[in-house]
């Protein structure tokens, strides 16, 4: 017998600038809808609960481990699975944007944005700290890797979690939509997004679950987009346009492992020649 | 549409969805349904009008025309006719009265201040009508506009959200023509319209082909003052733009603020506008 599909709820929402309350009730709005459209889990965007160009907000919306609207989402999740993103205080005092995932009534792991964005009109790098390591999160419905919007734009990331054997790569962003030449059908912030998700998802032969927010802060028109895509790289389903919306989607559970039996690139794969490589690299000073 | 598109060619159809939804979204948080802009016959301000009438709804826009006795009738016609054609409402102040009544002791004051004056008469117009309306103030400058500083610092500048300040010259007349405005307005030659015969092109000494081709390969494309050079434009009209460009940064700042304390507004005081919004 097949296990069942997995229905996710992919929630393009609109956080308020610094309103973790306002954030929380969104949340618990869209995490009601997803429950009443029988899905089992729930995802958000990147800081999700606070907003985006926080600047020197972020200290002041950090939450600490626990803290009331982690709790609640906890709380939320005894029924469903959730993913959200904040600002996390750490007990040593920095601060990550942080995107982790409830479950069962609890926090059962999260990720601190790695590769943080710090060049033309983002400054992350001075806001918040950076996190260390990729780790996938095993819940009920598969293995997760998580990665904050600019984590994509790297290899490392999602190379990890192709060694870790992830189900799908849960790509989580506040992206801006930018770029707007003639000739182009779509945002050009959107097309590189997209090529990045198929070769995210062929390489990897995972799903990836992308979520993107919408709205504006200050002039910046964030670029949804949200989209789902295949482990063999091909379009499942997207959210059109820039407004706010739930795209929902049923993962098929046997995909992963009947596109890793036709090409058994992880079988293939030689990281220890990379470690090698990476070594012998260090050692001439060349990394 | 030609076969081979200009390179500052836009995806006009994005453009619009973008910056209508800019100007919603911006309002709404401060709890805004409602806009006014000066209406100049212009074709900065019937983009700005025609992105307005489509955000917000044309009943819910306000085009003032503020003609100074000097003004060319033909721009009150121009602006009649944008507003007719987006269904925006118009109303009209003459700023006359209001300009003379401080310029009348000022016989030597030249063309430069005098147009200041007539820009700044403006925008104490718009701000004032804005209260009883309670509409945000949009704005009308664009790219090239705002990179050469070619504007009224507190007047012509002076707004809430500016929906072409990432927009230079040639993409205005782009989304113009896509938003279907008159041919007209579209066609006729830019004028700030402060003294007769007055042209932006003549002004500034160079076309906006020049500006727009050059400062794009500057400011979009990064490429250096050299690099600008061998696309073929000429040396000093490209050194001639950086200047200018960096002389009225002042412009496009808030004013300085002199730093004693540990956190200082503008300087360590990091923000949005849109904080808890």
């Amino acid at each position: 017998m097949q296990p069942p599909m997995t229905r996710v709820s992919l929630a393009q929402i609109e956080p308020a600038l610094g309103d973790l309350k306002k954030n929380l009730a969104l949340h618990e709005a869209e995490i009601a809808a997803a429950r009443a459209a029988g899905a089992q889990m729930v995802a958000f965007p990147e800081l999700s609960l606070t907003g985006y160009f926080l600047k020197d907000l972020v200290a002041e919306v950090a939450l600490a481990p626990n803290e009331g609207p982690l709790q609640r989402l906890a709380d939320l999740s005894k029924d469903i699975t959730i993913a959200a993103g904040w600002a996390e205080r750490a007990r040593d005092g920095r601060i990550y944007n942080t995107l982790g995932i409830f479950e069962d009534g609890r926090l059962i792991g999260a990720h601190r944005k790695v590769h943080l964005v710090t060049y033309g009109m983002f400054d992350e790098a001075r806001d918040f700290a950076a996190g260390d390591r990729f780790r996938a999160i095993d819940s009920k419905h598969g293995r997760f890797g998580v990665l904050v919007c600019e984590d994509m734009w790297h290899l490392d990331g999602m190379w990890l979690h192709f060694l870790a054997g992830v189900d799908a790569i849960l790509a989580c962003s506040a992206s801006p939509a930018r770029g707007v030449p003639a000739g182009e059908t779509q945002l050009r912030s959107q097309r590189t997004w997209n090529t990045i998700h198929e070769a995210a998802a062929a390489l990897t032969q995972a799903h990836v679950l992308y979520v993107n927010r919408v709205g504006c802060e200050d002039g910046i028109v964030f670029g949804g987009g949200s989209r789902v895509v295949r482990p063999d790289g091909i379009e499942q389903a997207r959210l059109e346009g820039l407004d706010a919306g739930r795209l929902m989607v049923d993962l098929d559970p046997t995909l992963v492992r009947r596109v890793r039996t036709a090409t058994p690139l992880r079988r293939d794969e030689k990281p220890q020649l990379v470690i090698r490589d990476l070594r012998a690299l260090e050692d001439q000073g060349e990394l | 549409m030609s076969a081979t598109p200009h390179p500052l060619d836009l995806n006009v159809e994005l453009v619009e969805q973008l910056l209508v939804r800019f100007l919603r979204i911006e309002a709404r948080k401060f709890g805004f349904q409602r806009a006014l802009l000066g209406l100049s016959g212009g074709i900065d301000s019937a983009v700005s009008a025609a992105l307005a009438a489509r955000a917000y709804g044309p009943e819910q826009v306000l085009g003032v025309m503020m003609p100074y006795r000097t003004s060319s009738p033909a721009s009150e016609g121009d602006a009649r006719t944008v507003a007719a054609a987006l269904g925006i409402r118009l109303e009209k102040t003459d700023i006359s009265a209001m300009a003379d009544g401080y310029l009348s002791g000022l016989p030597d004051a030249d063309r430069l201040r005098r147009g200041n004056v007539m820009a700044r008469c403006r925008m104490i117009v718009l701000y004032d009508r804005s209260v009883p309306e309670r509409a945000l103030v949009i704005g009308t400058s664009n790219k090239t506009e705002l990179l050469l500083g070619y504007s009224t610092q507190f007047g012509d500048a002076a707004c809430a959200l500016n929906p072409l300040g990432d927009l230079y010259k040639h993409q205005v007349w782009q989304l113009a023509r896509h938003l279907g405005l008159p041919s007209e307005v579209i066609d006729k030659p830019p004028t700030a319209d402060l003294f007769e015969g007055q042209t932006d092109e003549g002004e500034l000494g160079f076309s906006y082909a020049e500006a727009d081709g050059i400062l794009h390969a500057l400011v979009d494309e990064r490429r250096s003052v050299d690099e600008v050079v061998q696309l073929g434009w000429a040396r000093t009209l490209v050194e001639r733009i950086v200047t200018r460009m960096a002389a009225n940064q002042y412009k496009r700042q808030p004013p300085l603020v002199a730093k004693l304390g540990e956190r200082t507004v503008t300087h360590d005081f990091r923000y949005l506008r849109d904080w808890g919004r």
